[in-house]
């Protein structure tokens, strides 16, 4: 892979390392974003764990709640965060591919299902909130232990998930303002690899948040 | 540095990113998401949880590998997020043995 040092000086990015004036070193932003990624996942590990640990104390509870929960609502964000995933994948496939208008519109693409997400949500959450079932609701004070629990971990666990989707929208758009002015291109593109980590993290917890309160009933 | 020749593996296969294989991954996807929702009618009873958990481990797995592109990294990563994945393993097997066994 060692090429003369003019294309060391335009693709910089290639042959970082190997130049003492460049500073860049994408393998190790790599890196760190995975690093990062882990505390995400120990974050929300610990709210699993919270609730297989009452999932067993209130077996009976966490059942009758999921049902509850709208499936299609849960299945139709599924469709849409996975559906995100591809887009953002296919921005970076094409701007890899020097194709930079097809990748700032997969980008665009994948902030409008980010953007769905959250439109789905918000009737999910507002038809809940217009029964009384929310934290502190009047409706949810007169349930059983077992199902304030459940509601309090499905508020707690979806609405910090949805925060990552309201970062991850602002990452992107971050990300999408940088193509179009050339700061994130085909020869520098790991920033938009590592914005698209974290939205994969983002997809990747919805795929165990769904079935936990969406189809366990 | 003793890392330059993998890097510049992994940077060379940037070169030829796909479509296809994607695409693939994510039909996929949402065929497994209709499969778990199809099981989740029936009554398996206390195999629903790990139904369930199995088949959102193996998309997880199509995420990571292929979205995350893990697949084509250095050993470096896939060591990372396997101790990463054995951490998380061992807090959640202890925890459940207190909690079902207390």
């Amino acid at each position: 892979m060692s090429t003369n040092s003019t294309t060391n000086a335009t693709h910089g990015e290639e042959h970082g390392h190997e130049h003492v004036h460049d500073l860049r070193d994408d393998y190790g932003s790599k890196l760190g974003m995975w690093l990062f990624l882990f505390t995400e996942l120990i974050l929300f590990g610990g709210l699993f764990l919270l609730y297989m640990a009452y999932r067993y104390q209130y077996f009976p509870e966490f059942q009758l709640s999921a049902k509850s929960l709208k499936i299609w609502m849960g299945g139709l964000n599924t469709i849409i965060l996975l559906t995100s995933s591809l887009t953002m994948v296919l921005s970076i496939v094409a701007l890899q591919r020097r194709k930079i208008k097809a990748s700032i519109y997969w980008l665009i693409t994948t902030i409008v299902f980010a953007f769905g997400f959250l439109v789905v949500k918000y009737f999910e959450w507002s038809d809940k909130f217009a029964h009384g079932i929310f934290p502190g609701g009047e409706e949810l004070a007169l349930k059983s232990q077992g199902e304030k629990v459940f509601y309090g971990l499905y508020f707690t666990m979806t609405g910090l998930h949805g925060l990552h989707v309201i970062i991850g929208m602002i990452i992107l758009g971050f990300i999408l303002v940088f193509i179009v002015k050339g700061k994130v291109s085909p020869d520098r593109f790991a920033l938009i690899e590592n914005g698209g980590l974290y939205w994969h993290l983002v997809d990747l917890i919805w795929i165990f948040l769904f079935p936990l309160f969406y189809l366990l009933h | 540095m003793s890392y330059t020749d993998t890097n510049e593996g992994k940077i060379a296969h940037a070169h030829d990113p796909r479509y296809g294989i994607n695409v693939m991954i994510w039909i996929t996807l949402l065929s497994l998401t209709v499969i778990t929702i199809a099981i989740a009618g029936l009554d398996l009873g206390n195999y629903t949880l790990l139904v369930a958990m199995f088949i959102a481990a193996i998309k997880s797995g199509f995420v990571i590998n292929y979205f995350m592109h893990i697949k084509f990294e250095d050993l470096l990563f896939k060591l990372f997020i396997a101790g990463v994945i054995m951490v998380l393993l061992v807090i959640f097997v202890l925890t459940a043995l207190d909690v079902f066994l207390r």
